[in-house]
């Protein structure tokens, strides 16, 4: 029986580049051939989250939420939006990072649907934080000497947004490759504004665990740290700020071992797709196996 | 190729065809094949091949094995080459010189050489251009980008605003990437087009889609109050109508109460509020929330008038198209320019008086 993936993404009616992550990584997975069908679909764009499913044709779907945390999103809208009637979010048994998969029926169009937790709360998603150090800094053994930081929005009105961050710092973390590691926030303590005063690196990484870039990755994160007093004039990579190196990689989600989340999060709800996933590690960088785990 | 339809033809005559004006059975007296043009029963394996070699054949084929079997899909590419309205040898016909349709601005076309259907898509706008005038493209994903910007360079949050970019053609797509890139450019519009024409498209109204909003929209579900549904038909009049978007809005107040605005003519139809809709109805019900005052300040006719305009040239997105030096037109930025200067103070305040 045919079956189809479908991403579903926030998108923007304001910038244009915030679906762009999403197409890219649908891409990377559709040029494997791992599913007969791969559907992008999004709350702020088209093809809606309401009628993603029934512009896809295979019975069974494997529905992968590409957001960075359990919560508002992944527990109330997506679930909501795409008639999965019988959700339940005990259904995940989830302690805010630990979501896998829940099988429900589509009321509008019948179909079976694998809803996968956040690819942002994955295991591999630790993996592809490093390759975001990697890729900031060019350098495939970035780890010693650098200190590294993964930067969060952060709100009080959703405790698993902080979870994710910080289950991502700490995995890393017990790693041992980076000299520190720190999980930072945009909206509470620990704040991005401080990054100098975490850290005793000379050179630290900063990855934003966010989807797209946009209006936080690009404008307010680095003001905030100080890499630039405008956005718009830019800032060098990495720039020194009160002694300290900062390499700012941008958003994770556009690192293209993303894919590779994606895929792992379908895997897990049954999907056979695992030379799919040896395909995109290998073409997206992400081959060699992690290091510490 | 022509081999491939007549073993397929042949292989499936036991089970009976008949589609098209093709009707072709296998008993124990032999095959029966028998079209408008031929009627023949009782012939063997070798003579059904010999008569099969028929547009009738060929397009059974194409329906059954090459074009996408999803209903609303090969509805679609039925809808396109008229087969509803043109038997086959008719439809043969036009296919030969190409037939073409519109879809939103899409200028949709197919046609047919050395026995396969080839599929195009462009702005319909573009439609008489010379292909090698326009960037062609061959993957029907390149599509997403396309329809990303209009001409100006600005970001189209909405994919069925009339602002679709010109310039571009897909000239020669299979029947299934031809779906894929109309479904691009115009995401679940087949699907809902199809359901729409089998009696079962769902519609879900304002009433109960404000009804599930929450987080920051939640608050849209207050937006009845006073005037009730009045505030709808604003809201519809300001985004719904065919200069902001293709499709035909089919959602109305409630099951039992129509909005006063014409939801527009597009081909097709709107199920429900849209994100965007949503999303300014957050906005107005925060602003209806506010009792009206009463402001004192004295403007000439004219000044009423340009201020009118301005309203008017914003609204219907003209304020860029007037020209320069054009100080005949009220919204004209000198025009404005020059309000603003007489009739603002400092702070902004037009006649000088506060907001409060």
């Amino acid at each position: 029986m045919d079956e189809a993936l479908v991403i579903a993404a926030h998108g923007s009616h304001l910038n244009a580049e915030s679906s762009t992550p999403t197409y890219d990584h649908a891409d990377t997975i559709r040029a494997t051939g791992a599913f007969a069908e791969v559907r992008e679909s999004f709350w702020k764009e088209e093809p809606s989250f309401r009628e993603a499913l029934r512009t896809v044709d295979a019975d069974e779907v494997y529905l992968v939420p590409l957001f960075i945390s359990e919560g508002y999103f992944t527990e109330q809208v997506i679930p909501r939006e795409f008639r999965l009637d019988d959700w339940d979010p005990e259904l995940w048994d989830s302690d805010g990072t630990s979501a896998t998969h829940a099988t429900l029926s589509a009321a509008d169009t019948g179909q079976t649907v694998h809803y996968c937790g956040p690819a942002g709360t994955h295991d591999a998603m630790s993996d592809v934080i490093v390759q975001r150090a990697e890729s900031v800094t060019g350098d495939p053994d970035v780890g010693e000497g650098f200190g590294l930081a993964v930067v969060g929005h952060g709100t009080e009105r959703n405790e698993n947004s902080a979870k994710a961050i910080q289950y991502h710092a700490d995995r890393i973390r017990e790693r041992g490759r980076f000299d520190e590691v720190q999980s930072l926030f945009m909206d509470e303590d620990p704040k991005v504004d401080d990054v100098a005063d975490y850290f005793e690196s000379d050179d630290v990484v900063v990855v934003p665990l966010f989807i797209a870039d946009g209006f936080h990755t690009q404008e307010d994160i680095p003001e905030d740290m100080g890499l630039t007093d405008d956005y718009r004039t830019g800032y060098d990579v990495p720039t020194t700020v009160e002694g300290h190196d900062i390499w700012y990689a941008g958003a994770v989600g556009t690192e293209p071992l993303m894919a590779d989340v994606v895929l792992e999060r379908a895997a897990d709800a049954g999907a056979d797709v695992s030379a799919a996933i040896a395909q995109v590690r290998e073409e997206t960088g992400g081959a060699k196996p992690a290091t510490g785990d | 190729m022509d081999g491939e339809y007549v073993d397929a033809l042949v292989a499936t005559a036991p089970d009976g065809i008949a589609f098209d004006d093709l009707h072709v059975t296998h008993g124990s007296d032999g095959y029966t094949f028998r079209t408008p043009d031929v009627d023949r029963s009782g012939i063997d394996e070798e003579t059904l091949r010999t008569v099969a070699a028929s547009p009738y054949a060929r397009n059974w084929y194409f329906w059954h094995a090459t074009a996408p079997q999803k209903a609303d899909r090969w509805a679609f590419l039925r809808w396109l080459e008229g087969a509803q309205q043109r038997d086959v040898a008719e439809r043969y016909d036009a296919l030969a010189d190409g037939i073409a349709a519109t879809w939103g601005e899409l200028h949709l076309t197919v046609s047919r050489s050395d026995g396969e259907r080839t599929y195009g898509v462009r702005h319909r706008a573009d439609a008489d251009v010379g292909t090698s005038a326009l960037d062609t493209y061959d993957d029907p994903l390149d599509a997403r980008e396309i329809a990303k910007h209009d001409d100006d360079g600005d970001y189209r949050p909405l994919k069925t605003a009339p602002s679709l970019r010109t310039g571009w053609a897909f000239p020669e797509l299979s029947a299934s990437e031809f779906v894929t890139t109309v479904d691009a450019f115009y995401p679940a519009t087949i699907a809902n087009w199809h359901r729409e024409r089998e009696g079962d498209l769902d519609v879900t109204h304002w009433r109960e889609t404000v009804d599930r909003q929450t987080g920051i929209y939640g608050v849209v579900r207050t937006w009845d109050r006073g005037d009730g549904h009045e505030h709808v038909n604003w809201v519809a009049e300001a985004c719904c109508d065919d200069s902001q978007c293709l499709k035909r809005r089919e959602w109305q107040y409630d099951d039992e109460t129509d909005l006063d605005v014409d939801g527009g003519s597009g081909a097709f139809p709107c199920r429900e509020p849209c994100s965007l809709v949503i999303a300014g109805a957050r906005k107005w019900t925060k602003l209806e929330g506010e009792q009206s005052r009463t402001y004192e300040f004295e403007l000439t006719p004219s000044e009423k008038e340009q201020l009118e305009d301005i309203i008017d040239a914003v609204a219907d997105g003209e304020a860029e198209d007037i020209r320069e030096a054009d100080i005949y037109e009220g919204a004209n930025r000198y025009r404005a320019r020059f309000l603003r200067a007489k009739l603002f103070d400092d702070e902004g305040n037009l006649g000088g008086v506060e907001t409060e």
